[in-house]
Formats: structure tokens, sequence, C-alpha cells
């Protein structure tokens, strides 16, 4: 009796995993799969699950080149801006988790509250000083903008990373004749890296996902992949395959990636809010 | 920025270390904050007080022979009077109960499931799995929404034929297209409270655990005396953070409706980036945006006093 519960219990236990799995990555399969599909069987009824792969999509994205050259921008874009956030944002927490000093709860709070002001809001006033400056269209208006959400992100980790390492660890350094930068950068950011990191994964991905800012501040010369990609929605008649392939391949590093780092990124994603 | 100015070590011994005679600011230390501060100040303050000088403006794109005059509050007159900007937010408050207390209930039970799984390896490949819908690209979950959703061939009219429901017009009618979006980000932010909630319930130290299971089992009262004041602190951030990201949300609703169809879908940021930015008028845009912000900011205000109250900072 008891013996055939637990079977019972650990088969719907299996079951419901299954079924979450599958929930989860089901839509990523279909686009993946869409990319790899005859039209034709993209409309068919049932949908078909078996069917001969084509890299005619893939080929039909490569030969327009426009989708290549945005993933180029995406990638310089947010490399450019994971370097500069943690330039600004890594030795900033450093101050902020070691000195007390008048007005660092508002400084701290200021900091913070970057987090919740909606893109929109800076997106406007940024368009038109952007547009006085003549640097619309540009990679350096890009990166500017996206300071706003990265350095934030990147002070809101590492000032916990650098709280966890004791201060003790300071005193003796200062004991053997070093100074406060040479503290930072050669006792206390080697033991840092953890934070560091996920806090550079987390401003990658974001930045490499973001549409609206790249929407509006852009047109041609620096134009971001999900700018391109949300182009096809424009215009009559959707091309439902190179666009899924378009999809692909902006989705797909980021999925690897995440992959890869997945325990990094858990870590990094739940830190903010169970902090 | 002199609120700023005397960085002090904490430790005296510091203090001699590195604060000259002539000033208390230890410079080193500035110098390592000073940049960020500087350049969240350029990037983040200076265009607010842009839009704010902004909406008191008369700024139309494309009317750029009638000049920006100042035209004091009539902006914000015209957008407090303005019935589809209230819309909007109510729409945006419609999104939030649709799709916010759904998540946390099935991301608390996925959390419980996958906390009670014995199974090693089918745990850690669902926990690594539950990343995804995180990090891929709102942009392309919108398109793929587009295809998933569509009338015709979706996957999900056919799903729905198996059991004998007509095929329903997701994106071509405005509750369908308003359940659409709200069942995407269910899609792609259940995992997240999952998550949340799973680091919450690893925090339950061993030995409550064991006795709270002799005394009370494994169900409901378990459940309600000891596990959930694990997973409060947790659950009452992400409630805060999805209010101000869906405040935020923009990408997957644009790609997948573009806020159709009519205005249906049309959550408050793409209310605002419509005025702005199909409209062009810039002046009302921006008094709109300050608006936005004044509720972020008390939104924000809210979410540090009551999660960082114990944290010294």
């Amino acid at each position: 009796m008891i013996k055939l519960y637990r079977v019972s219990t650990s088969a719907t236990r299996l079951l419901i995993a299954i079924f979450l799995i599958v929930a989860f990555l089901f839509p990523i399969y279909w686009m993946l799969t869409t990319a790899l599909k005859p039209l034709r069987d993209t409309f068919a009824i049932p949908p078909v699950l078996i069917f001969q792969p084509t890299l005619e999509h893939f080929e039909a994205v490569f030969a327009e080149g426009a989708v290549l050259r945005s993933l180029r921008n995406s990638v310089v874009v947010s490399i450019l801006t994971t370097v500069a956030a943690l330039l600004l944002g890594v030795p900033a927490a450093y101050i902020l988790a070691r000195f007390e000093f008048r007005g660092k709860a508002n400084l701290w709070f200021w900091i913070i509250s970057n987090r919740f002001i909606s893109p929109i809001v800076v997106a406007l006033p940024f368009y038109l000083i952007a547009r006085n400056l003549q640097i619309l269209d540009s990679f350096i208006v890009l990166v500017l903008v996206y300071l706003t959400f990265s350095v934030p992100l990147v002070v809101w980790l590492c000032i916990d990373q650098f709280r966890a390492i004791p201060r003790e660890v300071d005193e003796a350094s200062y004991v053997d004749g070093a100074n406060l930068w040479q503290t930072f950068v050669l006792v206390n950011l080697p033991l840092a890296i953890p934070g560091i990191v996920v806090s550079a994964i987390l401003v990658f991905i974001t930045s490499w996902n973001e549409l609206l800012f790249a929407l509006l501040l852009t047109r041609n010369e620096a134009r971001t992949a999900p700018v391109e990609a949300a182009n096809f929605m424009t215009g009559f008649g959707i091309r439902w395959g190179p666009m899924m392939a378009t999809g692909a391949l902006i989705a797909l590093p980021v999925l690897i990636f995440s992959l890869i780092v997945s325990r990094n990124l858990i870590r990094g994603l739940t830190m903010g809010a169970v902090k | 920025m002199k609120q700023l100015a005397p960085i002090l070590p904490k430790r005296s011994t510091l203090m001699r270390g590195v604060a000259s005679k002539f000033s208390n600011i230890n410079w080193p230390a500035f110098v390592l904050l000073a940049p960020a501060v500087i350049a969240l100040f350029v990037v983040g303050i200076y265009p607010l007080l842009f839009a704010l000088d902004v909406s008191i403006r008369q700024y139309q794109l494309t009317k750029p022979y009638l000049g920006t005059p100042y035209v004091g509050f009539q902006n914000y007159i015209s957008v407090i009077g303005d019935v589809l900007f209230w819309q909007a937010l109510l729409r945006t408050a419609l999104f939030f109960v649709l799709t916010v207390p759904l998540q946390v209930i099935l991301g608390i039970l996925i959390s419980l499931f996958l906390d009670t799984l014995n199974n090693k390896y089918l745990s850690y490949l669902l926990r690594i799995i539950l990343v995804l819908p995180i990090a891929i690209t709102p942009t392309v979950i919108g398109l793929v929404g587009r295809l998933l959703f569509n009338r015709d061939f979706g996957f999900i009219n056919f799903l729905l034929s198996l059991i004998g429901v007509d095929p329903i017009p997701w994106l071509g009618e405005p509750l369908p297209a308003m359940l659409t979006i709200a069942l995407v980000d269910i899609w792609q932010w259940t995992p997240f409270i999952t998550l949340v909630a799973l680091s919450g319930l690893t925090l339950i130290p061993n030995d409550i655990l064991e006795a709270g299971q002799l005394d009370a089992g494994r169900g409901w009262h378990f459940f309600r005396s000891i596990q959930l004041p694990y997973l409060l602190p947790g659950l009452t951030a992400v409630l805060i953070l999805r209010t101000a990201d869906i405040l935020k949300l923009f990408d997957m609703v644009f790609v997948l409706t573009r806020g159709g169809p009519g205005v249906s879908t049309e959550l408050v940021s793409l209310y605002v980036q419509r005025i702005g930015f199909r409209v062009f008028d810039m002046g009302v845009a921006s008094a709109q945006a300050i608006l936005l912000l004044i509720l972020c900011i008390v939104l924000s205000r809210a979410y540090i006093r009551f999660f960082y109250r114990e944290v010294q900072v």
C-alpha cells in the first residue's frame, strides 16, 4: 500500500517536472524550429513536428546584412556599457561599503532609486539633448543612456560583495604600508571577483536585450539587434522564417551564455530581491 | 554635491593615514567615488531637469515654426484632464492584477515542488531552465508570441482546438490581446519569483525544518508556520520590483501588440512613447513622464523604506 503510494507520487512528480520543462522551453523550441522549417510547414495545421530542416531563412538573413550589422552593434554597445559600468560602479561600491560620510544614506538611496525610474522618462529628454548635440544614432549615446541602469546595478550588487570582505583585510593592508588605492586594487578587487562577475553578466544581458532606448535613439548606423528584430513587425506580410531566424540569432547567444553562468545569474537575480 | 565632501574613514587609524591636515576630505576615496556620482548626475539627473523644463513649454517637434515658448502648467493640466492617460495607467494596473498574483502563487508552488524534488538531476535541470525565460530578449519573446498566438496557425489555438475550442483571435480583440500579453509576462516572470522563493526556502535552518516536520507534518500548517516566514521578505521585494518593472514594461508589448488593437493593450510607457515619438508633442509627453517619475519615486521610497530599514547604510 505504502509502496504503491510512493510510486504514484514519484510518477506524478516526474510528470509535473516534465510539464514544467516543456512549458518553459516550448516557446524557445518553437522559435528555433520555425527558423529551420520550410515556410509552408510554418502554416501547417496540425503543426508539423517532424520536418526537413533548412537553412534558407538564416541564409536570407545573412544575405541582407542588416541583421549581422545590428548584431555587431549590439556586441560593441553591450561590451562598452559593461566595461564603463564596472569602471565607474565598482570603485564607488567599494567606497560606499567601507567609508562613512555625511549624506551617504541619501547618495546611496539616490543611486539605487535609479533602478525604479521608467526608461521612457529618461528617453524623452535624452532624445532631445542628443538631437541638439547631434549624437543621435551613435554608440556613445547608447552607452551613456545605458549607464542609467547599469551603474546602479553594479553598485547594488558590488556593495554587498565588498561588505562581505572583512575590514581586517584592509587594516592588515594599511599596516603593511599600502595606501587606499593599493588596498582597493591589490587586496579587495581579487576577493570581490565573484560579485563583479555577477554584475557584469547582468549588465551585459540587460544591455543586449534593451529595446526602448535603442529604438528611440538610433536610426541606421548604431541600430542594435532588438530594434532590427522589432522592425520585422512593420510593413505588409510578416516574413516568419527570417523573423524567427533573427530572433534565434539574438536570443541564442544570451541563452547559451546564461546556461553557462546560470549559477552566477541566479545569484545575481535573487540577491537584489532577497538581500 | 556638497554633502558628499567629507569622506571620513570609520576608523581613526585610517584617518591619520590618509586625511591631510588642511582638509578633512579623504581625496583618494573621493576620487574613487566621484566618477560614478558625476556620471549618474550627467546621465540621470540632468535629463530629468531638462524634461522638467520641456514639460512647461510648448514643444512640438513637427511644428518648429511655433518655437518653444513657456506655457506654465498648461501641459500638466492637459495631461491631468487627459482621459487616455488615466486609462493607460488603469490598464497598467489591470495588467498588474492579471499577472503578479498568479506569478506569486505559481512561483511559490513551483519552488515548493522543486524544494521537495529528490531527483537531484531533475531539480538541477529545472533550476537552469528557469533562468532562460528571464534572460531571453523580451523583443524576441514578443515575436515568438506573435507566432504562437496567431489566430490561424498559432500553436495555442491548435492546442485549444484539441479540446474543441474555436480559434480565438488573440491579437485581434481587446480582451484576448490583454490576456495574451499577461500570459507571456507570466511565462517570463514566474521563474524569477520561483528562484527568489527557492533561495528563501534554502535559508531555513535544518533543525527548524525537522522540528517543524515532527510537529506539523508537511501540509498547509507547515508551510504557513515554518516556510512562509522565510519567503515573505523575498516576496515583498519581488512585489515591489514587479510593480516597477510593469510601470517600465515596453519591449515585449510593443512588439507583440503595439498597444493594440486600438489602445487596448497600451500600457503607460507605450502611451508616453506614442505621444512623444508618434505625435511628437514633447511638452505633453514630458509632463506625462514627470508625473510617471513621481510615481516611480514614491514607489522606490516605499521599497527602500520597507526593505532596508534594518540594513545599515
